[in-house]
């Protein structure tokens, strides 16, 4: 089947960021990223598993410079799937699709995640 | 009007009747990780440090060996869910595409795995 050539639709960089596109890419972004950070959870138990030397090194890892910067973009990014996720829940029920419900959700999952990061590592640094 | 394409109306095919199985699938492992993964990072924050003997005490308690395998499993497929459609999506070649799900699905029974044979291993360990 050849499809009839169309004029097709402009491409994503045209758009204004809006809130509603942002959290859903960045719902998916951070999904990836935490993906990425089950391996390092996994990496960790294994390092557990082997012994007091194979943890050293892992704790070692996790708090260097590389591991810290990691570790804090992977806390936004749990928070920001986390409450995005409720958000999506939400929406799954047929709620929250009004306008203002819809933008005010979006940018509590947002503030609401940074605020989490902010506050779980100046916690942790106390 | 029907939804349905030409080529399935020819072909005579009905719907496959798991359209939402996927889709089902992500929701039900998302509302289990809400509060797996909360408790895992909010008692790991609690413990008085995240040294070797501490945690590796704290994992052997039957509760938490027992509850940290079910974070790992939804966990993982859940990001399996996750990642797949995004593969899906973006990788449009044939070829390329099959090997990457495939590539994704080792990746995730192998971090998997590992993560809750390690917990295994603590728990029933010397």
């Amino acid at each position: 089947m050849t499809a009839p050539s169309r004029p097709t639709s402009p491409h994503w960089q045209i758009y204004r960021w809006q809130i509603g596109s942002s959290t859903s890419i960045l719902h998916r972004v951070t999904g990836v990223a935490l993906a990425v950070g089950l391996v390092a959870l996994s990496f960790w138990f294994v390092s557990l598993a082997g012994g007091e030397q194979s943890y050293a090194v892992a704790s070692k890892l996790f708090a260097g410079p590389i591991g810290l910067v990691v570790l804090i973009g992977w806390t936004f990014a749990f928070s920001f799937h986390l409450l995005n996720g409720v958000r999506h829940l939400f929406f799954d029920s047929g709620r929250g699709f009004e306008r203002k419900a819809r933008h005010a959700g979006g940018w509590i999952a947002l503030l609401g995640a940074l605020a989490l990061t902010l506050g779980v590592w100046v916690w942790l640094w106390h | 009007m029907s939804l349905r394409s030409p080529l399935s109306r020819v072909l005579g095919l009905g719907s496959a009747k798991d359209g939402t199985a996927h889709w089902w699938a992500q929701r039900v492992s998302a509302v289990a990780l809400i509060p797996l993964t909360l408790w895992f990072l909010l008692t790991l924050l609690a413990l008085p440090d995240l040294g070797y003997a501490t945690v590796r005490t704290w994992l052997a308690l039957p509760i938490n060996g027992f509850l940290a395998v079910l974070l790992v499993a939804v966990l993982t497929y859940h990001a399996y869910l996750g990642t797949t459609v995004v593969i899906e999506d973006y990788v449009a070649a044939a070829g390329t595409r099959i090997v990457a799900l495939m590539l994704l699905r080792f990746l995730y029974v192998l971090a998997g795995g590992a993560a809750i044979f390690a917990i295994l291993r603590v728990a029933f360990g010397p």
